[in-house]
């Protein structure tokens, strides 16, 4: 039996998974799934910035677009310090296409004209 | 002469103005002192906005983004890089910037969305040197996420509110070593997801009622000293800790930034640090409201986004339809509450239900929220949990307020 908080949504509901993989205490379905993969394949959505020239300020925010591996975080991030973009930038464009072999994009968060 | 004047742009002014359109209002001004809108949201680069409001999740800036583009599609008129500084009862706004110079308008509502901001160290008084090194963690997240710099190297973070947890992932992220997260309270005053993703993810300690005892340092921080508190939050002497590091940041709370909703002459709350309002977010001053995090201080924007439509809505119905009627009840709290939003509502300006923000001030296990018109039940809430970090929002059907005079009672038993 192992207690687990979900943090899919602000709600934080604390559920229960036992050695089958039975989830309880979940509010809603995506709490099953979350408890599911987290004692699998735990992933997480990466945000951080990058550098971006001609822009009102030096750094643009970015993420991956979907979420990747945990133990792939401190990859990602290298493979992000490593970008300068060059205004202007639209939210949602690509910045880095297939991040560390993820098959994740990470895209601009922000309108940088 | 403007119909709404909006002070400030972030998502609570946008959402106030975006709605204000909607409901038939053509000449809305938005006073915005920053460079461009979206408020604090534009530093907060991590995501977790919007699940709510948009059944997404999005990041701070995105979600500003969405609402700046909504915005875009009304003819409301902005003007950023300008600063409020006065507003009358009489409802004429000043404001100045390099643009328009001092200039006075008129208007026949104004909406206060000016946020809030972050408590200082002299606020909270730590004995000790006063080097460099010690910043509000909402000063630290502006460097690293708009600036591009990183203020340390190694790091503690006193106070477990929202900002702390969340930069102390992003300090870590960018390759700082955070060493300890301290907070006061035998709680945390974040979000129970922002303690899992930021903290246990990469292994910070959070220390529970113990908090910074003294900083030492002569120009720059050098050691930072933590001493757990007993049950009244006095120090426990033996029980010092000292971590040697370069950074203290400081994450103990927020005060919505009421300055002109003071001179304005509305009547404050104690409790929220904000104006006193009804349920249609309207304030003591007739044609003046408020919302967002000026008038109490929300863990989520989604729920400023809600709140602020309702304000907006408000004020563009003042505008055409002329002031709301009816007599009021107060909302009081009870045992285990330690504010509501509104404090007042008039029965007579709701359609079918109100809703009613509030905050316990201790942990709850399982436990029911009850509304009571003195001893008479009005009805109740169940709750697995509830905590102070996470602010709580019930709904109530108006028709149970009828026959009631006086005050009602929002309050928790545990069962
Ligand atoms: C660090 C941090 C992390 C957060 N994390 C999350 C999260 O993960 N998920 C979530 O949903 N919510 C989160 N929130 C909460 C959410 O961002 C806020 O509740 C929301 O931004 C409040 O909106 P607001 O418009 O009331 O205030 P603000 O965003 O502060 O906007 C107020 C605006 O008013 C302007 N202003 C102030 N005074 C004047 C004046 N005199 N004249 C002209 N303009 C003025 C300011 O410049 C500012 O732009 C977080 C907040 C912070 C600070
Ligand atoms: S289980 Fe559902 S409701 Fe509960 S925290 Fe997870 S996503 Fe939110």
């Amino acid at each position: 039996m192992r207690e687990l908080i979900c943090i899919v949504c602000p709600r934080g509901c604390h559920m229960r998974v036992d050695g089958d993989l039975n989830v309880t205490g979940n509010f809603c379905p995506r709490g099953e799934a979350y408890a599911k993969a987290e004692l699998t394949h735990p992933t997480r959505v990466v945000t951080s910035t990058v550098r971006i020239t001609g822009a009102a300020y030096p750094r643009c925010p970015v993420k991956t677009a979907a979420p990747v591996p945990k133990e792939k975080i401190f990859d990602v991030m290298d493979a992000i310090g490593r970008v300068t973009l060059s205004a202007p930038v639209r939210v949602g464009q690509t910045v880095i296409e297939d991040v560390c072999g993820t098959g994740v994009a990470v895209v601009a968060a922000r309108e940088m004209p | 002469m403007y119909e709404l004047i909006v002070v400030g742009g972030g998502p609570a002014g946008l959402a106030a103005a975006c709605a204000a359109w909607d409901s038939g209002l053509r000449h809305i001004l938005i006073v915005e002192r920053d460079r461009e809108l979206g408020g604090i949201l534009n530093q907060c680069i991590h995501n977790g906005f919007g699940l709510t409001w948009f059944k997404e999740e999005l990041t701070g800036p995105e979600y500003a983004h969405r609402f700046i583009e909504l915005l875009a599609r009304t003819g409301v008129e902005v003007r950023t890089d300008t600063m409020v500084l006065d507003v009358t009862a009489d409802l004429r706004v000043h404001m100045t910037g390099p643009a328009t110079g001092y200039r006075i308008e008129r208007a026949k509502s104004v909406i206060l969305a000016m946020g809030c901001r972050e408590r200082t160290r002299g606020a909270i008084g730590i004995p000790g040197t006063r080097p460099a090194g010690v910043y509000t963690a909402g000063a630290a997240q502006r460097y690293v996420n708009v600036e591009g710099w990183l203020p340390g190297r190694r790091v503690v973070i006193l106070g477990s509110g929202d900002i702390g947890l969340i930069m102390a992932r992003r300090m870590t992220l960018e390759g700082a070593k955070v060493l300890a997260c301290v907070e006061v309270m035998p709680y945390s005053g974040g979000l129970t997801r922002n303690i899992v993703q930021c903290l246990q993810d990469f292994d910070i300690p959070l220390y529970l009622s113990h908090t910074v005892t003294q900083i030492r340092g002569r120009d720059r921080v050098e050691q930072v000293v933590v001493s757990r508190v007993d049950e009244k939050r006095a120090p426990i002497p033996g029980t010092e800790m000292v971590f040697d590091c370069d950074t203290l940041l400081l994450s103990v709370g927020l005060i919505p930034e009421n300055e002109l909703t003071e001179r304005a002459g509305v009547e404050m709350d104690p409790r929220t640090k904000g104006a006193v309002v009804y349920e249609n977010m309207e304030t003591s001053v007739p044609g003046v409201f408020t919302c967002g995090n000026v008038t109490h201080v929300h863990d989520l924007v989604d729920f400023v986004s809600a709140e602020s439509q309702r304000a907006g809505t408000a004020a563009a119905k003042y505008v055409l339809h002329g002031p709301a009627a009816g007599e009021s009840v107060s909302l009081k709290n009870g045992p285990g509450v330690s504010y509501t939003v509104p404090q007042r509502v008039r029965p007579q300006n709701v359609e079918k239900a109100f809703n009613v923000f509030f905050r316990v001030n201790r942990i709850f296990g399982k436990s029911e929220i009850v509304v009571r018109a003195r001893e008479r039940e009005l009805c109740r809430f169940k709750r697995d949990r509830l905590a102070p970090g996470e602010m709580e929002n019930i709904t109530v059907p108006v028709k149970l307020l009828e026959g009631v005079t006086g005050d009602v009672t929002v309050e928790i038993r545990e069962v």
